[in-house]
């Protein structure tokens, strides 16, 4: 289970999460949301990166209301709710986001 | 995932026929087994162990001999057929595996080969099989098809529990390399880290201090959200959803607003970050027993004085039921309050006495219904009466909001349907299973939907507040529909001095 890009293999598991999270790249998120059948937008990827930026201080994607009001911020009220988000995503911000941006898949009763 | 059709709901719930028999419709829906690692991480081999029919038959012995309850359900079905149409996996699939009674007899027919004399002696005339290479795959398609809900055994003449037997059944193929992915992975990170997210320390206090702000900006009332503060009267066990997710963080919220309201001194603990204890849906005892031992080691190094668990079905469960036994004595906690308490009894207690009160019109516009939680429903109580999960849970709703309907008398209190994603099935590559499971809540949600005008169900579990969000959009309701019932207390409560 793989996806090829640029001549390189990237693994990733059952559902397409990545295995290895180090090998990440916007070619690769590229490459996960185009077997998601979903084209990335600016606000994707504001998501994608902000995802990121949280993962990398904390471990562990940012909870839906953190991420909400970081939009808030960034995009405005208009952009910044959970609805949105399921535009934007419509598998669920949690987890086919966290796909995209190559972070662990949240788990529990989520 | 593969594209499946969405049974279309019933025009009439009272007169709607059991689906047509689909004799092995859901046999291709197997949910991912677990890694090596995650196994590993449990005690439990990381595959398929070579000799895994001897020790499949060991350990199904060992079972038996510890569990007298086992021995029984095996032994004294008629086959009478009560069961036949209660499950909603059935009612959503009409999969004859998914009847109760057929889902018990994949484990029964193996048990009477190698347990009893008229197994051993008569085979397939008995009822009784070998314990093969298909039969396992049986066991593992099947036996993650049932959310251990235990509606059948309301309706079981002699209450046999389907649910200790799909635990029996996980427990064996744990015991010889055959786990789970989902509850696996989730449990290994609970020993790991605290919680199943997998949230660690920091992140949690980042993500209370943006409650903090949030709530603060909303209602000008500076309510906290304490975390690891020792000495504080109240530990609050919550499930890890509650931080993460919607709309399970408006009830956090309200559980906060309350005991701030209260005035009572409360902590959430790092360390016991999780309610839930998923050991339960794979039936080790051994794993319950270190997960509920978190929260016993928090609550000591915290020196508080009561035990308040937030909403999740199954916690409420094992909390209610097991937890004397898995991490008791209590002894340490002050004497009024001798066991763990529901958030909901300790709302309802208050509103009781005046010391929370309630604005209606912060609701307006909402009818409201209640989705009973299985495990609150079938395995627990609250209050002092019999009953109390029932007529608790739906007081505090009729004091926060306008209206309240409750949706049809075959699908609530003890005969409540499952929310399609209990017991460990939370997962998407079960999503078929989810979605069709959901139809018989659903097809009680359209009647009060098209009678009533219903706005909002409530639900009481991270579980059911994630399954419906997910499944709802599918049976063309909004996913916003979906409500805390702390949710609605957050709205409703009168902040403030004098409020």
């Amino acid at each position: 289970m793989s996806y090829q890009v640029g001549g390189k293999t990237v693994e990733h598991d059952e559902e397409g999460y990545l295995v290895d999270i180090g090998q990440w790249s916007e070619d690769v998120a590229v490459m996960i949301a185009e077997a998601e059948k979903l084209p990335l937008s600016s606000e994707h990827w504001e998501v994608i990166h902000f995802l990121r930026e949280y993962y990398t201080e904390y471990q562990i994607a940012p909870a839906i209301r953190v991420l909400t009001k970081a939009l808030t911020k960034k995009m405005g009220e208009a952009k910044g709710n959970n609805k949105y988000l399921y535009e934007l995503f419509p598998y669920g911000p949690a987890k086919q986001a966290c796909k995209i941006a190559g972070l662990p898949k949240p788990t529990g009763c989520v | 995932m593969a594209d499946f059709e969405v049974p279309p709901l019933a025009d009439d719930i009272d007169t709607a026929a059991p689906p047509a028999l689909a004799p092995n419709a859901m046999a291709h829906l197997k949910t991912f087994p677990a890694a090596p690692a995650h196994n590993e991480a449990l005690g439990f081999p990381g595959q398929l162990v070579e000799n895994w029919q001897e020790r499949a038959i060991e350990k199904m012995g060992e079972l038996l001999e510890k569990y007298r309850s086992l021995r029984v359900y095996l032994d004294s079905c008629v086959k009478c057929g009560a069961c036949a149409d209660k499950c909603h996996y059935f009612l959503g699939t009409g999969d004859p595996k998914n009847m109760p009674v057929a889902r018990q007899d994949l484990l029964r027919s193996v048990y009477r080969y190698y347990f009893t004399p008229a197994g051993k002696l008569l085979g397939r005339l008995a009822g009784a099989r070998k314990l093969t290479e298909a039969v396992l795959q049986e066991w593992y398609t099947y036996y993650h098809q049932c959310s251990q809900c235990r509606r059948c055994s309301v309706f079981c003449p002699y209450g046999i529990d389907t649910a200790e037997i799909s635990m029996a059944a996980r427990e064996i193929m744990d015991h010889i390399g055959l786990g789970q992915k989902y509850s696996n992975e989730i449990i290994g990170k609970v020993h790991k880290i605290g919680n199943n997210l997998g949230l660690p320390e920091p992140a949690l206090a980042n993500t209370l201090e943006g409650l903090e702000e949030d709530v603060l900006d909303a209602t000008g009332v500076n309510v906290k959200f304490p975390l690891n503060v020792k000495g504080a009267e109240v530990l609050l066990v919550t499930p890890s959803a509650d931080f993460f997710a919607e709309p399970h963080v408006d009830g956090l919220i309200g559980y906060a607003k309350v005991f701030h309201q209260a005035g009572v001194s409360w902590t959430l603990s790092s360390h016991a970050s999780e309610a839930a204890n998923f050991a339960m849906f794979i039936g080790s005892y051994d794993q319950m027993h270190k997960v509920a031992n978190r929260i016993r080691q928090a609550a000591i190094d915290l020196g508080v004085k009561r035990i308040v668990f937030g909403e999740c079905g199954h916690a409420w469960r094992v909390a209610y039921s097991f937890l004397n036994t898995l991490a008791g004595p209590w002894d340490f906690l002050d004497p009024r309050y001798p066991r763990p308490q529901h958030i909901l009894e300790f709302t309802h207690d208050l509103m009781m006495r005046g010391g929370i009160r309630f604005d209606k019109d912060a609701n307006a516009g909402m009818v409201v219904t209640m989705h009973d939680s299985c495990n609150v429903a079938r395995a627990s109580g609250m209050g002092d009466r019999p009953g109390g999960q029932f007529v608790i849970p739906r007081e505090v709703i009729k004091a926060c909001v306008p209206k309240f309907v409750d949706m049809h008398p075959d699908t609530i209190h003890e005969k409540t349907f499952c929310c399609g994603g209990g017991g460990g099935l939370l997962t998407d590559d079960l999503m078929e299973l989810r979605v069709k499971g959901a139809k018989p809540r659903m097809d009680a949600l359209k009647q009060v939907v098209e009678r009533d005008g219903v706005t909002n169900m409530v639900a009481i579990c991270a579980i059911c507040k994630s399954q419906f969000t997910k499944v709802m959009p599918k049976y063309g309701f909004d996913m916003g529909m979906v409500t805390s019932l702390h949710q609605l207390v957050s709205r409703a409560i009168r902040l403030g001095p004098g409020a």
